[in-house]
């Protein structure tokens, strides 16, 4: 039971925490940049799956898993273009809307994998450590940061580049007027829809990149693979109050505290039934979280509202 | 103009992936329908009214064979039959051959729990017991299966299959709506005193006894880790029989236990294994079928895996020692006769290794010692005559 608090075990802990925040991280980044122009996107995990399987299906058809990660981030592209049409274009109702793209993607990705694929058959993911040579050097501490895969570091340097694009470029302002207020943006000249169709398509772009990593990172598809990630991603955008760090605060700690309950199962610090009720710990946190950090931070204005010029 | 350009283009891009979806089906299904193996195309027929992620499914496959409904004495198209609705079918329903309908919550070719009861439904297709064979898989929300369940029985198949210890609930309400359909429900070991609803379970624990007995003598560290999905049904059975087996085996091995609380969750499982890995674990072993996120990781750390519920090797042939292989056909085949004989239910079935309706498969491929070997089948039977004990 003492051995949790070996040091070997709690930095083995805390890496793979690192290592389950990374799919939470893509995707609520990408769908805080949505959020910021106004768009909510409840088909995050639909997106996910569809990017998990293309980037699987590449991979195994192609041996190559960056190709694989390419058509993740292409299948992104695509479902971006369609919620775009969607919500954009058609004004459709955005709840709706993304419950009809997770729909979409739970089934779409189940019937290919079926027909395509079948059995599930393990692929050679995205291995590559390019820090592990570092990690050998620096100890304990070395292990814990450099011990990851590129898409790891990918995640987490999109946080300042995520950050910067909101709030340093010309597009994150007009990205933050849209979803304030569209009309004051419209009057002075924004186009509200090319800037919420580019929102829309950088986040479901970054939530098919989630759903590559996670199907790259464990070498296999399978249904559902994303097991509801894509929605506690959007929970962890309110977590964050829709700034990329706070989000990444969010992932993080939702990624260790499921690692630090498997790592004390293991260790036998809790057992049985005790097991059952400790595995819904990071999903109650986050609630508890959410609740106290958005009673502080209000979401954008005109976050959910369609555009139109008359209204 | 500029917004119209962009609705175009988006139009333009819309028509590229549907055709590129398009593109990706193939036509597999069009096969003869009295092979049932490539089921997809008949599995969600009756799930169409209800379930949306499916809707989609169904449609390309099925759409030519609509056009063809009047051709319906063609005896070859006969189990397309629960997709149409219409009363008409109902006429011939007591003059057809053994039916039989399975609803399970994971993909028929889990390599695990589905996987399991879809190769036993299949292997009594060959032996000509059962005619017809139907089957809806992926049904892990339960309401959809209940509804697959309700659909199957509307249909008149003779036995519907509700192949998830989940699905009691539902069962419990359709069952007695349809008193001339059986049911069989499994894993569990209730048929809620309905006369026309079967249970079958599996004691899991016995292979996971021997799985466990193996594992120990095979471990280096004397660290060994199991991933369970939730603390129930066969999985735990299975879970506390190799925890059992390992430690009867050599007392100073460490069975540490981690419990996922799911049964889909294939990244938590492959961290599960990272977890046992790193507390110096050397061998690996899980139920159900989100174990392929673990065997990924096990493959990859050149640690040892033992499988359940179907053989496991082609996840990891260089890891994978053995895998206890549920045969429900050795269940089903009795189900079947007494549903033939007008036993509708009320009796409950538990598989072991009497029969062979659980079978121990070791992966050729690996170098096991003899006496291992050797061990593991004096291990079988002493458990089959009763000399050991699984504690369960």
């Amino acid at each position: 039971m003492n051995d949790f608090f070996t040091v070997s075990i709690i930095i083995a802990t805390l890496a793979s925490g690192i290592r389950l925040a990374v799919p939470f991280l893509l995707a609520a980044l990408g769908e805080a940049v949505g959020q910021r122009a106004g768009v909510l996107n409840l088909g995050v995990e639909g997106v996910m799956l569809i990017g998990a399987f293309s980037a699987y299906y590449a991979a195994l058809e192609t041996g190559s898993a960056a190709f694989g990660l390419l058509m993740g981030l292409a299948s992104g592209v695509a479902m971006g273009l369609v919620y775009a049409l969607i919500t954009v274009v058609m004004h459709a109702e955005q709840g709706i809307s993304g419950i009809g793209i997770y729909l979409f993607g739970l089934g779409f990705t189940d019937l290919l994998f079926q027909k395509q694929v079948g059995t599930p058959k393990p692929i050679s993911g995205l291995q590559a450590k390019p820090f592990d040579w570092l990690a050998e050097d620096t100890g304990r501490a070395g292990e814990l940061l450099f011990s990851h895969t590129v898409l790891t570091y990918v995640a987490f340097l999109l946080v300042p580049v995520v950050y910067w694009l909101i709030t340093r470029t010309t597009f994150g302002l007009n990205v933050r007027a849209v979803g304030e207020n569209p009309q004051a943006a419209d009057t002075l000249g924004v186009s509200v829809n090319g800037i919420r169709t580019a929102a829309i398509v950088i986040g479901n772009t970054m939530a098919g990149l989630a759903g590559a990593a996670l199907a790259l990172e464990i070498g296999i598809f399978q249904q559902n693979l994303t097991a509801g990630r894509g929605f506690i991603a959007i929970a962890l955008v309110y977590f964050g109050a829709w700034r990329p760090v706070g989000v990444m605060a969010g992932s993080l700690l939702f990624g260790i505290v499921s690692s630090t309950v498997l790592q004390l199962q293991v260790q036998d610090v809790i057992s049985g039934s005790v097991s059952s009720i400790a595995n819904m710990a990071p999903a109650v946190l986050t609630v508890i979280v959410l609740v106290v950090v958005s009673r502080r931070i209000g979401q954008p204005a005109a976050l959910t509202r369609p555009f139109t010029r008359d209204s | 103009m500029k917004p119209r350009l962009v609705f175009k283009l988006l139009l333009a891009l819309l028509a590229v992936f549907a055709l590129a979806v398009a593109g990706c089906g193939n036509d597999d299904d069009d096969a003869p329908a009295a092979e049932p193996a490539p089921a997809p195309a008949e599995e969600e027929a009756p799930m169409e009214e209800e379930a949306p992620m499916e809707e989609e499914a169904p449609m390309e496959e099925e759409a030519p064979m609509e056009e063809e409904a009047p051709m319906e004495e063609e005896a070859p198209m006969e189990e397309e039959a629960p997709m149409e609705e219409e009363a008409p079918m109902e006429e011939e329903a007591p003059m057809e051959p053994f039916r039989v309908a399975v609803v399970a919550p994971s993909a028929s070719n889990d390599l695990a729990f589905t996987q399991s009861m879809f190769d036993a439904v299949n292997a009594l297709v060959d032996s000509g017991q059962i005619a017809e064979f139907a089957i809806t898989d992926g049904t892990f929300i339960v309401e959809d299966a209940g509804a697959a369940i309700r659909g199957y029985a509307d249909e008149g198949y003779d036995l519907v299959i509700a192949h998830g210890s989940q699905y009691g609930g539902p069962l419990q309400e359709i069952a007695p709506d349809f008193p001339d359909v059986s049911f069989a429900w499994g894993t569990a070991v209730d048929t809620f005193g309905l006369p026309n609803v079967y249970s079958y379970s599996v004691r899991s624990d016995l292979g996971g006894y021997v799985n466990g007995v193996v594992a120990a003598q095979l471990t280096e560290s004397n660290v060994i880790g199991v991933i369970g999905p939730i603390e129930v049904g066969d999985a735990k059975l299975y879970v506390d029989g190799f925890a059992t087996g390992a430690t009867a085996q050599n007392p100073d091995v460490e069975v540490n236990i981690v419990y996922t609380g799911s049964f889909a969750d294939v990244a938590l499982a492959a961290e599960a294994a990272q977890s046992h890995i790193s507390a110096g674990a050397d061998v690996l072993t899980g139920s159900a079928q989100m174990v392929v996120g673990a065997t990924g990781v096990a493959q990859e750390n050149g640690v040892l895996w033992f499988g359940t519920q179907a053989n496991q090797t082609p996840l990891g042939e260089d890891i994978v020692v053995a895998s206890q292989v549920y045969r429900w056909e050795v269940v089903l085949s009795q189900v079947v006769e007494q549903v033939k004989a007008g036993t509708l239910g009320g009796e409950t079935f538990i598989m072991t290794f009497e029969g062979g309706g659980l079978d121990i498969q070791f992966n050729d491929a690996m170098d096991i010692p003899a006496d291992v070997l050797a061990s593991a089948q004096a291990t079988i039977d002493g458990l089959s005559d009763g000399s050991i004990s699984t504690g369960q």
